[in-house]
């Protein structure tokens, strides 16, 4: 790890608390979570449902405080949603009234971009992603992958340094989620950005990060944190080959046990 | 469909169809036909009275006589006008409270049984009392936007809580304003509400026209309808009825341009 003791960490979070009111009664949803992620991570949220992992982007996305605690973006405490932070969700939301590439526009637009100059990176971006003839066509025309490239470019043209992707695959079909994973994942990397993953399919949080967090359900907390390494390769191998190499068995054995102990 | 020639049965298919369909226009003629050919016949055999029935071709005349002494254009312009002014007040106005209604959940949840009642209670009964607040015109206005702000409220508030919950949470994340999350997803997003509003909308409004010419009685082809009754000229009110029905059919097809306007 390069240390850089000047810059505060990408994100952090500090005895982070989150309790929720409702007139049935009281829900202790996040309890002490602290963590810290470095600029240019890839980290993985796995755990079971009701461990607050879609809690935990929520807060960093702004959209919700916690009860007490702190969660900290580039040293700063997240007060609403930031111009550094870019959502990705499961589904790809996208506007069936506008083009593809209107619907990447969208984000410039609400945060009141440079339109000319959001316009030649949405049509770059576009292409890069191979969709570059699919710019004036409607979302309903084009396939689930294509749909959910489309989605990334939609957040990438708001230039986030921070990347929220919330199970941004799991509504894909099995073989088009590998590929897509794998395409993202290496746009991400390749992008240097800071991204947070939330999943529940444990071989996609170890192929696509550098520390899986594993969460406890009820209340969510830390259950463990796992560097992920591949020795054997040479350099970091991509998603999908990810899961060919000798050590991800070792990887999914444990944090599936650690998940199984919850029960 | 597909760039070869079409088959020797997909062309007969396409036949069969051709003759189906004509079949069905020329049983609808033939329908039509057979009710004014009735209509035509029995009260000069004497099967039913010509003064409560009247017959097309006394209708038709009737008609005509309205059309060239200008009472049709005069009435029917009333009519019309009272039409298009309280189906466009019910509109905006219902539209606008739609908006506000959704902009303020502690609003909308004060306001909710007094619409819910507001939108069943049948607005008929309240003509005469509007007739006494503001006279025969103002009246006309009052009954017909009562009629349908409404359910012009209703249904277009639904329509607003209904948008995506995904699709609200993602322009959150953007950092939207509420004026953007109305203006970029909830209000594009209900254009079928509108286009079911506004079909549901002018109905209405014709219905709350005509009820109101009725009961303030100077002009509109309400007031032909009840003033034809009064001194039993079945043909003028029968007239009036088939004015009205051209209207509807005219509307009709009107909304149906729009629909595919919105739809491009």
């Amino acid at each position: 790890m390069p240390a850089d003791t000047t810059a505060p960490p990408a994100i952090e979070f500090r005895d982070v608390h989150l309790r929720y009111f409702t007139d049935k009664g009281e829900t202790h949803a996040i309890s002490s979570v602290s963590f810290t992620v470095r600029k240019g991570e890839f980290i993985s949220l796995v755990g079971q449902s009701g461990c607050g992992k879609s809690t935990m982007l929520s807060l960093l996305a702004g959209l919700i405080a916690p009860t007490s605690g702190e969660v900290l973006i580039n040293g700063r405490p997240v007060t609403g949603p930031s111009q550094e932070v870019g959502f990705m969700l499961q589904q790809d939301s996208l506007f069936e009234w506008r083009t593809i590439l209107d619907n990447v526009l969208l984000g410039p637009e609400i945060r009141g971009m440079d339109m000319i100059a959001a316009r030649y990176r949405a049509e770059r971006i576009l292409k890069n992603y191979g969709l570059g003839q699919f710019m004036d066509h409607r979302p309903s025309e084009l396939s689930g992958g294509m749909r959910q490239r489309a989605a990334l470019a939609r957040t990438m043209c708001m230039e986030p340094e921070l990347l929220l992707l919330d199970e941004p695959f799991s509504a894909l079909d099995f073989q088009t989620r590998l590929s897509i994973a794998d395409e993202i994942g290496g746009i991400i990397r390749s992008e240097g950005k800071t991204a947070i993953l939330v999943t529940h399919d444990i071989p996609e949080a170890i192929a696509m990060a550098d520390r899986v967090i594993v969460l406890a359900p009820r209340p969510g907390r830390l259950r463990a944190i796992h560097e992920i390494s591949f020795p054997s390769a040479e350099t970091r191998p991509g998603a999908f080959d990810a899961r060919e190499t000798p050590e991800f068995q070792g990887y999914f054995n444990r944090i599936w046990e650690e998940m199984e102990d919850h029960v | 469909m597909s760039e070869t020639a079409p088959t020797p049965a997909y062309l007969a298919w396409k036949t069969a169809q051709k003759r189906r369909r004509a079949m069905i226009a020329l049983a609808q003629a033939g329908l039509l036909a057979l009710f004014l050919i009735v209509w035509e016949i029995g009260p000069q055999r004497g099967w039913v009275n010509p003064m409560l029935t009247s017959y097309p071709s006394a209708v038709g005349q009737a008609l005509l006589d309205m059309i060239r002494d200008g009472q049709l254009w005069s009435n029917l312009g009333v009519t019309l006008l009272e039409v298009v002014i309280s189906f466009a007040a019910a509109m905006i106005g219902g539209t606008l409270i739609a908006v506000l209604l959704w902009m303020s959940p502690a609003l909308e949840r004060v306001l909710d049984p007094f619409l819910v009642v507001l939108n069943a209670l049948p607005k008929i009964a309240l003509v005469p009392i509007f007739y006494i607040w503001l006279g025969p015109t103002g009246s006309i206005y009052a009954v017909a936007i009562a009629v349908s702000i409404f359910i012009t409220i209703l249904m277009l508030y639904t329509g607003f809580r209904q948008t995506d919950p995904n699709k609200l949470k993602l322009v959150r994340t953007m950092g939207a304003s509420q004026a953007q999350i109305l203006g970029k997803v909830v209000l594009p997003g209900n254009l079928d509400t509108f286009t079911a509003t506004l079909k549901a909308n002018v109905g209405l409004s014709l219905v709350g026209v005509i009820v109101g010419e009725f009961q303030a009685s100077t002009a509109g082809l309400g007031y032909l309808i009840v003033y034809g009754s009064q001194i039993f000229r079945m043909d003028m009110v029968m007239a009036s009825i088939v004015v009205l029905g051209v209207i509807s059919i005219l509307i009709y097809l009107l909304i149906q341009w729009i629909e595919r306007r919105l739809a491009r």
